[in-house]
C-alpha cells in the first residue's frame, strides 16, 4: 500500500480556463474599481468642503439672508426638512401600504390590480420635477388652502413620488410572506381581514418598515418638488402652512451665490443632509439584519 | 337524510344520534348516552354527497360520495394528483380560496349542507380544523400565542383563554415539552413539535373534525410515531379525516380506508379489508405496490 496518493486520474484545469478565469477576475474587479471611485470621491469632497462649515451656529440659527457679514446657519433648512418629509411620510406610507395590501391580499390577478401595478411602474419612474410641478399647477397657483407657497404642498409633492416606492416594496415584501400561513390562519376560522392584520402584516413588518425608511430617504434628498412648491424661506416655521425651508433648497440657493462663507454653507448642509439619509438608511440596515436573525429557524 | 345513500361502513356510527330527528335505521338509540356524557358527542359525522371539484375547467374531484363517521378516522389514500388532498380541503371549504378553483356538490355536517346560500365560510373553517403537510406555526408568535391565535381569531374571552391553551397542548403532547419556554417563538421547536404544536393551535379553537393534509410527510420516522399516537388519542374527541401517501400509516391508523384513483373514489371500506381483501382491482393493485 502506497502512502503517497495516487495522481488523480481526472485531467487537470486546461491553461485554457485559466486564461479566462484570470481575465474574467481582473474585468470584474476593474468595473468594481471604476464604480466605486466616483462614490468614494463625493464623499470625501463633500467632506473635506462641509466639515469645516459646521458649528453650534451652523445647526441652531436661521439664515440672516446678508449678503456679507454674520449669514446665519441652516436651522430653519434642518427642521423644514423633517417636516415636510415627515408629514410626506405620514400620509405616503400608510397609503402605500394599504396599496400594496390590496394588491396582494385582494386584487389577486383582477384587472384593476393589473392596472393599478401598472400606474405604479409608471409612477416610479416619473422625474421627480413632474410632481413638482403638478402639484405647483393645482396646488400653488390655485392658492389652495388659503395659501401660495406651503410646506405642506412640499410634502404633497414628496408623498406622490414616494407612494409608488413604498407600494413596490411593500408588494414585494407581503408576497415573500408564504401562503402556508394564509392559509393556516384561514383554516382557524379567522376572517380574511384579521388573516391581513394579525399574520401577514406582522410577518412582513420589518422588510415594509424598511422599504419605507428607504422612499423617506430618497425623499429627503429631493430638490426639484420643493423648490416652486415649499420654496425657500429663512425663518424657522412649524406652520405646514407657510412656506418652509429645506435642506437641499438651501444647498440650491446657497451654492449660486458668489460668495464663498455661503458655499461654504451649502457644503456644510450637504454634509447634515448625507448625515440624516445615512442614519435613516442604517436603521433601516439594522432592522432588516434584525429581522432576518429572527427568522432564521 | 336518507341512509341508502352513505355508501361506506356506518358500523362506528352506531352510538350516534343524528340531529334533526330523522335517525338513520342502524342508529341504535337515538339522543342516548345524554346523561353520562355532558358534552354528548353525538355528532361530529360528515357526509359527502356527489362532491365534484374543479381548478378553472380542469375537474381534479369527480362527484365522490363519501362518510366519515364520528369517532373513527378515516385515511384517504392513492397516488399524487388523484384528487385527494383537494376533496378534503373541499370540506373546510379551503378549495375555494385559490384563485379560479371552485366545489360542487354537497359537504353535510351533522346533516346540515356546508355549502349551503347562508353558510358563513369562517363558521364552517371554525368547526372542522385542518393540519397541513408541512408545519407552518406563525413565525411572528409565541408558543403561547401560536396556540391562542384561533382563539383570538374568533374572539374568545381573555379568560378562558390560558386553560384552553393549556387544554389544547396536553391533548397534541407537547405540554411537558414546551410548559417552561411558552413564551419563545414556535419556530424555535423541531419539525415534529411544531406540527403538534400545529395540531394544538388546532384543537384549541374546538373544532367537530379534523383534517390532516399529509401530516407527517415532512417529519422523520420519531415524529411521525408520535403523531400517529396522538391520533389514537385524539379520535375519542374528533372525527379525524387523514390525507396520506404512506400505506402503512393508513393501516396503522386508520378504521376506514378510501381509495382514491384520477378524482374518482374507487373504493372505501374497513381498513383490514382494503388492504387485505379489496374489491376492486385498482386498489389491490395500488396497496401492493403494482403502480402509484
Amino acid at each position: 500500500m502506497e502512502s503517497a496518493s495516487l495522481p488523480s486520474p481526472l485531467p487537470p484545469v486546461s491553461a485554457r480556463r485559466r486564461r479566462a478565469d484570470r481575465l474574467a477576475r481582473s474585468l470584474l474587479w476593474t468595473a468594481t474599481g471604476v464604480a466605486i471611485v466616483p462614490l468614494v470621491l463625493i464623499v470625501f469632497y463633500i467632506l473635506s468642503k462641509g466639515l469645516g462649515a459646521l458649528s453650534l451656529e451652523f445647526f441652531t440659527t436661521d439664515p440672516t439672508g446678508n449678503f456679507f457679514g454674520d449669514q446665519g446657519g441652516v436651522k430653519s433648512a434642518i427642521l423644514g426638512t423633517i417636516e415636510i418629509v415627515g408629514f410626506a411620510a405620514l400620509v405616503a406610507v400608510p397609503l402605500g401600504v394599504a396599496v400594496a395590501l390590496y394588491l396582494t391580499e385582494y386584487g389577486g390577478n383582477g384587472r384593476l390590480a393589473r392596472s393599478v401595478r401598472f400606474f405604479v411602474d409608471v409612477m416610479t419612474g416619473v422625474p421627480s420635477i413632474v410632481f413638482g410641478l403638478f402639484i405647483y399647477l393645482t396646488l400653488v397657483l390655485g392658492g389652495f388652502g388659503g395659501s401660495s407657497f406651503a410646506g405642506w404642498k412640499g410634502s404633497a409633492a414628496l408623498a406622490l413620488l414616494m407612494l409608488p416606492i413604498v407600494t413596490r416594496s411593500a408588494e414585494v415584501v407581503l408576497q415573500l410572506v408564504p401562503n402556508s400561513l394564509r392559509e393556516a390562519a384561514l383554516a382557524l376560522g379567522a376572517p380574511r381581514w384579521k388573516v391581513t392584520a394579525r399574520v401577514v402584516l406582522p410577518s412582513a413588518a420589518s422588510g415594509i418598515v424598511t422599504g419605507s425608511l428607504l422612499a423617506i430617504a430618497r425623499a429627503a434628498g429631493e430638490t426639484a418638488p420643493l423648490l416652486f412648491t415649499a420654496t425657500i424661506v429663512k425663518a424657522t416655521t412649524f406652520d405646514l402652512n407657510e412656506p418652509m425651508n429645506s435642506l437641499p433648497a438651501q444647498i440650491f440657493q446657497d451654492l449660486k451665490q458668489p460668495n464663498d462663507e455661503l458655499v461654504q454653507r451649502a457644503w456644510g448642509a450637504a454634509v447634515t443632509l448625507v448625515a440624516m439619509i445615512l442614519i435613516v438608511t442604517l436603521i433601516a440596515k439594522l432592522i432588516q439584519r434584525r429581522s432576518r436573525v429572527q427568522g432564521a429557524p | 337524510m336518507n341512509p341508502d345513500k352513505i355508501d361506506t361502513s356506518r358500523e362506528a356510527a352506531g352510538a350516534e344520534a343524528p340531529q334533526g330527528g330523522t335517525a338513520p335505521a342502524t342508529a341504535g338509540s337515538p339522543g342516548g348516552e345524554q346523561p353520562a356524557s355532558p358534552p354528548a358527542p353525538a355528532k361530529r359525522q360528515v357526509e359527502l354527497r356527489g362532491l365534484s371539484a374543479y381548478y378553472g375547467d380542469h375537474q381534479a374531484v369527480k362527484h365522490v360520495g363519501l362518510y366519515f363517521a364520528a369517532t373513527d378516522v378515516t385515511a384517504i389514500i392513492g397516488p399524487s394528483g388523484c384528487g385527494k388532498s383537494t376533496m378534503v380541503r373541499c370540506v373546510n371549504r379551503m378549495h375555494e380560496e385559490i384563485p379560479g378553483a371552485r366545489a360542487e356538490g354537497e359537504v353535510l355536517l351533522d346533516g346540515g349542507d356546508l355549502y349551503g346560500p347562508d353558510v358563513d365560510v369562517v363558521a364552517v373553517r371554525r368547526a372542522v380544523g385542518m393540519v397541513f403537510q408541512k408545519p407552518n406555526p406563525f413565525p411572528t408568535m409565541s408558543i403561547f400565542d401560536n396556540v391562542a391565535s384561533g382563539l383570538r381569531f374568533t374572539g374568545t374571552a381573555r379568560g378562558e383563554v390560558d386553560d384552553r391553551v393549556r387544554k389544547a397542548l396536553s391533548e397534541a403532547g407537547l405540554w411537558e415539552e414546551v410548559k417552561d419556554r411558552l413564551g419563545k417563538p414556535g419556530l424555535g421547536l423541531s419539525g415534529g413539535q411544531q406540527q403538534r404544536l400545529c395540531i394544538a393551535r388546532a384543537l384549541a379553537v374546538d373544532p367537530e373534525v379534523l383534517l390532516m393534509d399529509e401530516p407527517c410527510s415532512a417529519l422523520d420516522p420519531v415524529a411521525t410515531l408520535r403523531i400517529e399516537e396522538l391520533i389514537g388519542e385524539l379520535k375519542q374527541r374528533v372525527t379525524i379525516v387523514i390525507v396520506t401517501h404512506n400505506m402503512q400509516q393508513a393501516a396503522r391508523v386508520a378504521d376506514t380506508t378510501a381509495f382514491m384513483l384520477g378524482g374518482e373514489l374507487v373504493e372505501v371500506a374497513p381498513t383490514d379489508k382494503v388492504f387485505t381483501n379489496p374489491d376492486d382491482e385498482r386498489t389491490e393493485q395500488y396497496v401492493t405496490g403494482k403502480f402509484g
